[in-house]
């Protein structure tokens, strides 16, 4: 139905990146918050044969969901159906759109309140929705403060935790009615909840996502603190949920293993304050509750990452965000420098996959390949086993490769550069000419020409040695090979 | 549209391969098990949801409903919703008077017919407890027909009656003794203290949407 908006030109991850690094408050404010989240984290699991085990378990069923994953979406369907659901299907963003607002028009529904929900985030819904003459309202409070200032989440879990309190306090003074300036983090909340508890009372409509769909028992379970997730599931006569195609999971005591690695992982909880079990709508004789429940399952590119039998990893994740937190360069730059629906490490990964590596090649290098991540992560995602990856499909695609834009990344200058190295290296005598030619050049090549520039320009130019290793060896009676 | 897309989506999904890994169900340990006496689990309890600023009020299997509506006044609570053929309802129903207050709101209507009162005039809610979780402090609610969604989510307090025999070790044994997937209800709810955010520079505050106060009545 809508038209899908032509790709605006690739983002510059390079020039993103370098703004974001020489802007203190974005380091300092992430810095704060991530020394916080991983402290918090370490906490919950301090024995690592529990975590082990637990990691194990976690990433056991989300493989299984996914080896049966065509099977489990049709028993999901059926259970949802038959428990009274809508169940809807949407191959692209746009359809998945059209089918909300179809849902919404249905109704006469003009006003929506959301829970946080990252598919809606690729779904640019809040935009969507607006221009067809529907407020859409985020009401998790991250969500809701980055909402007023007209930006996008930075942290999947904390998506305003690149602002401080000052930044949030001056935004509500300016933008919410009656509000006066305070950075009293309590009195902040307070305004939310002032604002936002009328907003649930008027909404014809409410919106969340999914964190786990139960195959088993059609049952879709919400993972919150604020309450916020609940007010826009129970209160209005509609709810709509929407998910990724790879929220399923197969039974219901699947959940326990994979809710408790989330919130641990995630904020360092035991567990969150609200686990939200939805399996149907208002029953006879129910006086709450909304009277329809809508189910939209978007497939948004998920399915081609599915497709790839290593790549198809990349759709354990649950979400929780600890890669994020435990990446160096994702601590340094923040959340908006990827310029991205999903930031960090599992952005890194699946982005290019849904955007194509043609706009985003750069993403997968912006790693040093700690490996943080991937020992994090709580369902064993080989995050860095995959970025290299998509290095690899971005410069040299494998044979039949099926990665949206393989090939996309590749470039003349880096051909020749390797294709030099590797002449060098097969043969003695260019080898040769090359280490001397490097020595006595070297000091005549200003410090900033060129493609060095890309090193020289923060780091000094490398000096070569007076000699070579060969040249020293060769002294020491090494023979040669 | 909507059925095409289903159909292409299933399609692309059964003619992708196989995953890489092998599944390896089959050696997989079993998920860390917590067994606890019965005083262990219940402070184990107490201590988790403390740890949230869950509030705990002690009472007997008689006296429960003199010390709640006792708290409530105390608390200077006027209004409070309860279900009237909630499986404590009656019970909590003797011990206010008519007249004296604080006075009970009888959540037995639907609510568009009560949602003015429920989001303005109501100082607590009042629900019992299915069960609850010791390991993550965690109350088991199932909102039903005689006890709705709204009572443990909308009133600024929530007062929850907790039978300490009723207190399981995890939610995966919770889920696995009492058959959940047998039968689940239209919601299911977990509920491990009051409303809480700490989206502002991970600031911890209090009643953000949800009650500000969860009071738990230990019986």
């Amino acid at each position: 139905m809508s038209a899908e908006s032509p790709a605006p030109s690739a983002p510059d991850f390079h020039a993103a990146s370098s703004k974001a690094l020489r802007d203190p408050s974005i380091r300092a404010n992430f810095r704060r918050a991530m020394d916080g989240l991983m402290s918090k984290r370490a906490a919950q699991f301090p024995d690592s044969v529990e975590w082990n085990t637990l990691r194990a378990i976690a990433a056991s069923v989300r493989a299984r969901s996914l080896a049966k994953l065509p099977e489990l979406l049709e028993a999901l369907e059926a259970k949802c159906v038959a428990n009274g659901l809508k169940v809807h299907w949407a191959s692209t963003t746009g359809e998945a759109n059209a089918i909300v607002l179809g849902i919404l028009r249905g109704h006469g529904a003009t006003r929506l309140v959301k829970g946080k929900s990252m598919v809606s985030e690729e779904m640019h819904l809040n935009d969507f929705l607006a221009e067809n003459g529907v407020e859409s309202l985020e009401t998790d409070l991250g969500e809701y403060i980055i909402q007023l200032d007209g930006e996008t989440p930075s942290h999947i879990i904390m998506p305003a935790i690149h602002k401080n309190r000052q930044q949030i306090a001056r935004l509500f003074g300016q933008k919410i009615r009656d509000a006066v300036y305070t950075e009293d983090v309590d009195a902040l909340t307070a305004t939310a909840r002032r604002v936002l508890r009328q907003k649930f009372f008027e909404a014809e409509a409410g919106l969340s996502g999914v964190n786990f769909a139960v195959a088993e028992t059609g049952t879709l379970c919400l993972v919150e603190n604020e309450g916020n997730g609940r007010m826009s599931t129970h209160v209005p006569p509609v709810h709509i949920a929407v998910m990724g195609l790879e929220k399923v999971v197969e039974r219901l005591e699947d959940v326990p293993p994979l809710l408790t690695v989330l919130t641990r992982s995630a904020t360092g909880q035991p567990i969150s304050t609200y686990f939200n079990m939805i399996t149907a709508p208002r029953g006879p004789g129910e006086k709450d509750g909304p009277r329809e429940i809508h189910l939209v399952i978007l497939d948004n590119g998920r399915s081609r990452i599915f497709s790839d039998p290593e790549l198809q990893v990349t759709l354990r994740c649950i979400r929780c965000g600890a890669c994020m937190n435990h990446c160096p360069v994702y601590t340094r730059i923040g959340g908006h420098a990827y310029e991205a629906i999903y930031p960090g490490p599992i952005g890194m990964v699946l982005t290019p996959q849904t955007e194509g590596l043609a706009r985003r090649h750069e993403l997968p290098h912006a790693s040093s390949l700690c490996h943080a991540c991937a020992e994090i992560c709580p369902v064993e995602i080989p995050i860095t086993r995959l970025l290299v990856r998509l290095r690899k499909e971005a410069a040299r695609p494998s044979p039949g490769s099926k990665v949206l834009g393989a090939g996309g990344g590749r470039s003349r200058l880096e051909d020749l550069a390797w294709a030099g190295w590797k002449a060098a290296h097969v043969s003695p005598l260019l080898y040769q000419a090359m280490t001397t030619l490097v020595r006595l050049a070297s000091p005549l090549i200003p410090s900033k020409f060129g493609p060095m520039k890309a090193w020289t320009n923060v780091r000094s130019k490398p000096r070569p040695a007076r000699r070579t290793l060969h040249d020293l060896a060769r002294e020491k009676g090494v023979p040669d090979a | 549209m909507p059925e095409s897309a289903r159909a292409a989506i299933l399609g692309r999904l059964r003619a992708a391969a196989g995953p890489a890994l092998p599944l390896r169900d089959a050696d997989l340990p079993d998920l860390p098990s917590k067994k606890w006496s019965f005083a262990e689990r219940v402070s184990q309890l107490r201590r988790s949801m403390a740890a949230v600023r869950t509030e705990f009020l002690d009472a007997t299997e008689e006296g429960w409903p003199r010390t709640v509506r006792d708290f409530l006044a105390l608390q200077g609570a006027k209004r409070i919703a309860y279900g009237p053929s909630g499986p404590d309802g009656p019970a909590l129903a003797s011990a206010f008077h008519l007249g004296t207050p604080p006075e009970l709101v009888p959540y037995d209507r639907p609510v568009e017919e009560l949602k003015a009162a429920l989001f303005a005039d109501v100082d607590a809610g009042f629900t019992s407890t299915r069960s609850a979780i010791a390991e993550t402090g965690t109350l088991v609610v199932w909102p039903s027909p005689a006890e709705p969604r709204l009572l443990s989510l909308v009133p600024p307090i929530h007062v929850a009656l907790l039978r300490a025999a009723t207190i399981r070790d995890t939610f995966a044994e919770t889920l696995r003794v009492e058959g959940w997937a047998l039968g689940m209800p239209a919601n299911a709810l977990l509920i491990s203290g009051p409303s809480k955010t700490a989206d502002i520079e991970q600031t911890l505050a209090y009643g953000v949407h949800g009650p500000k106060r969860l009071v738990v009545v230990l019986v």
